[in-house]
């Protein structure tokens, strides 16, 4: 079905329903209870990790699938967000046209940047991206103020044309009528859970998001790309060029980034150049490692995880703290509050860092490969039990 | 010409930072072959060493001095730091005064820790993985020490000031023939750029004229020939890690009266003394240090008006467009050496 395998089907069905279920998955702690912090159905928090699902998604084709480590696709998230932010200042608010033409400009971008980088590879290319990524957002600070408005950022005015704009058009973000921003809620029990227009539409994309690069990874195409990141060389000797497919590779993820840019100006009509930095190109390698690079579900994994962190551990602090540490005698309870301290809060990248570094050098494969030990573990155990020779774990589908 | 002169001038001292930086991630990169992303935070703590040490010259009680009043008539309760009354009060306010070229006597050690710890504990585990998983696991090494230094010193730059003796301007002018006032240029400056000199040449000294040295320089172009000849190459590249984390750790300690030291000054300089070291060409020293300087000065160039008013926007994006061209002309840099890095 959809040109796909009967598992990926169903593999492609279960990211669906979790995708459309998010709201319920994310909630699981009612109100009132001391653990609502860990709660993350919030729409803010769901559509961003939505949308930075779409970013890693589109930067494992490039990284993943063909091996090349580039540090500075930041600058098509940027590049997205300030041309969708345009389109709401010439033509008005509905998000479509500010999309497209973001899709259009980083794919530009990517095939103009990736064209001189793609030169040369290994360390030298992520050098040359990372040097055009700073280049980017040095300009989108200083030169170019009058497309992107220095250091104020890129926002919509009230004299701006909006040509588009009729009079009882949403004055928010919207697509043909339906406002990002609003939602509806439903109290169930102890429960209040949100769904939001903005999640919804953008949790649609990323579906769309997924099953393309599903549809890329099965493809002779993502074949080949999985060839240039084994071995370039012998692929070389036989004959095969691979600059067009790198190419491809690289404008590919540059336009997933540049809509996911897009989609962050959907959510919030202003476009930054701190977008752009090159750590934020950072954050997105992050993403993709923690989950498991060259895997399908890992990206969105990892954003998921990232993402949730930054806004839920940021959140914790000492009086949180206090209220989950008061049932212990007062030294351990001031001992573990200070330990944790370091961890939580404003220093939650201090964790990040800390996984980071236990990932990359405990479990290269990430979150999915994690699982898959443990899932690997547990049947092994079974097999024992039965003390029969199980045939060896098929690799899941999202191997 | 004398803007020319100016011009020059001024891009030693950023050029000195970024040879001085380069310098160590070439070291560790032509001796261990690890692309060391951390290289940045290694500066930072230098820097903050300095930070730490004016905090501890800082460290005061508060005493009724009994030869003062305030406008009360009550006697005035004055600070007094340890020191002064330890050391007497002349030599403690010397103590005081010199706090930041004394941090380097703080650095050396507390950097050569902090890379004996990096080489043993994580970068050795990586001398047979990727390049990508070096860059990434010292990535996030980076992030960790910038959110520790977060922690402990806060968000904001902090400012240390150089010695008062090192307060002025120099009239470089006046020596050179030109106009008075026309060529102004910070003592500190100065003195920055020649302790850069000092360092570069010592550690060139050391890597020529050492036996040491030289079985570093042995190592460097083949480690597994040095090895077989009964020599503990991993000791002695330990030794060199430590080496370029005190280079970076110096470093950050003299530049900062010149730029205030804040946890992201490491990413911040990370980046361009990668560039630096690209153009100078990968595993180069000499490259480095020269590329260093060619960037710092074409960089100053680029910020003067005239320049700026012919070509908009060319002093922040000078570097990168130096470095772009660079790679894909000569993909070895300035100064690199045939096949490093070339996959």
């Amino acid at each position: 079905m959809l040109g796909l395998s009967k598992k990926d089907t169903t593999f492609l069905f279960i990211v669906i329903g979790l995708t459309m279920l998010t709201p319920f998955l994310l909630q699981p702690f009612p109100e009132g209870t001391g653990l609502t912090t860990f709660n993350a159905g919030y729409p803010d928090l769901m559509q961003r990790i939505a949308i930075f699902g779409i970013f890693a998604i589109g930067f494992n084709i490039l990284f993943g699938l063909t091996g090349y480590l580039s540090f500075g696709h930041a600058a098509f998230l940027g590049v997205g967000s300030y041309s969708t932010v345009w389109m709401y200042k010439l033509l008005g608010y509905n998000v479509l046209p500010g999309l497209l033409l973001a899709i259009v400009v980083s794919a530009l971008f990517a095939l103009l940047i990736g064209y001189v980088s793609l030169r040369r590879s290994g360390i030298y290319f992520s050098i040359l991206t990372l040097a055009f990524a700073q280049m980017c957002y040095n300009l989108a600070y200083s030169v170019l103020t009058p497309l992107t408005n220095g250091e104020t950022g890129l926002q919509v005015y009230s004299n701006d044309p909006q040509v588009l704009m009729g009079d009882g058009s949403p004055t928010s973000p919207h697509f043909f009528g339906i406002v990002m921003n609003e939602s509806a809620k439903l109290n169930l029990g102890g429960w209040e859970f949100t769904f939001n227009n903005g999640y919804y539409f953008v949790a649609i994309i990323a579906i769309l998001a997924f099953y393309v690069s599903l549809r890329i990874f099965r493809s002779p195409f993502g074949l080949m790309l999985r060839a240039i990141k084994t071995n370039q060389t012998r692929l070389n000797y036989t004959g095969v060029n691979s600059r067009p497919y790198t190419l491809a590779a690289f404008v590919i993820s540059g336009m997933y980034a540049g809509l996911a840019g897009g989609l962050l100006a959907s959510m919030d009509p202003l476009a930054g150049a701190e977008r752009m930095q090159w750590t934020a190109s950072g954050e997105v390698v992050l993403m993709v490692i923690l989950g498991g690079a060259g895997t399908l579900l890992g990206p969105v994994l990892g954003a998921g995880f990232i993402k949730y962190f930054e806004n839920i551990f940021s959140k914790i602090n000492d009086q949180v703290l206090h209220q989950w540490f008061s049932w212990m005698p007062d030294g351990i309870e001031n001992l573990l509050i200070g330990i944790s301290h370091f961890f939580v809060g404003k220093s939650w990248h201090l964790t990040l860092g800390l996984l980071f570094m236990l990932v990359v050098i405990f479990l290269p494969g990430g979150l999915v490969e994690g699982g898959q030990r443990i899932a690997g573990a547990f049947r092994s155990r079974k097999s024992k039990d039965d003390g029969k020779h199980a045939p060896k774990a098929q690799p899941s589908a999202a191997e | 010409m004398d803007a020319i002169i100016l011009q020059i001038l001024n891009g030693l001292d950023k050029g000195s930072a970024y040879a001085l930086i380069a310098l160590g991630l070439t070291l560790i990169f032509g001796t261990l072959g690890v692309v060391n992303f951390a290289h940045g935070a290694l500066f930072m703590i230098g820097a903050f060493c300095a930070v730490l040490l004016q905090r501890i010259m800082g460290l005061s009680y508060e005493q009724v001095d009994p030869e003062k009043t305030d406008f009360l008539g009550k006697p005035l309760v004055v600070k007094v730091p340890y020191v002064e009354s330890w050391f007497g009060a002349d030599f403690g306010a010397w103590l005081i005064n010199w706090s930041v070229p004394l941090s380097i006597l703080l650095a050396i050690p507390v950097m050569l820790l902090v890379g004996f710890i990096m080489e043993r504990g994580l970068i050795k585990h990586f001398y047979k993985r990727p390049h990508a998983d070096q860059i990434l696991v010292t990535f996030g090494l980076a992030i960790v020490l910038q959110e520790l230094i977060k922690y402990f010193f806060g968000a904001n730059p902090i400012q240390t000031g150089a010695p008062t003796q090192f307060a002025g301007s120099m009239d470089f002018g006046a020596i050179l023939g030109f106009d008075p006032n026309v060529i102004m240029y910070p003592y500190w400056r100065l003195v920055y750029f020649a302790f850069a000199a000092v360092v570069i040449f010592g550690v060139f000294a050391f890597l020529q004229f050492t036996t040491f040295g030289m079985v570093v320089r042995a190592g460097m172009a083949d480690r597994e020939t040095v090895g077989l000849l009964g020599i503990n190459i991993d000791r002695r590249f330990t030794l060199m890690f430590g080496l370029a984390a005190a280079v970076a750790g110096v470093a950050g300690v003299m530049y900062t009266p010149i730029l205030a030291p804040n946890y992201h000054m490491g990413m911040d300089f990370l980046v361009l003394s990668f560039v630096v070291v690209v153009v100078g060409g990968m595993g180069s020293l000499p490259g480095a240090v020269a590329a260093g300087f060619l960037l710092g000065i074409l960089q100053s160039f680029a910020s003067m008006n005239e320049i700026k008013s012919l070509i908009p926007g060319i002093d922040q994006v000078i570097i990168y467009l130096v470095a772009i061209l660079i790679l894909l002309t000569r993909p070895r840099g300035l100064l690199g050496r045939a096949g490093v890095m070339e996959e």
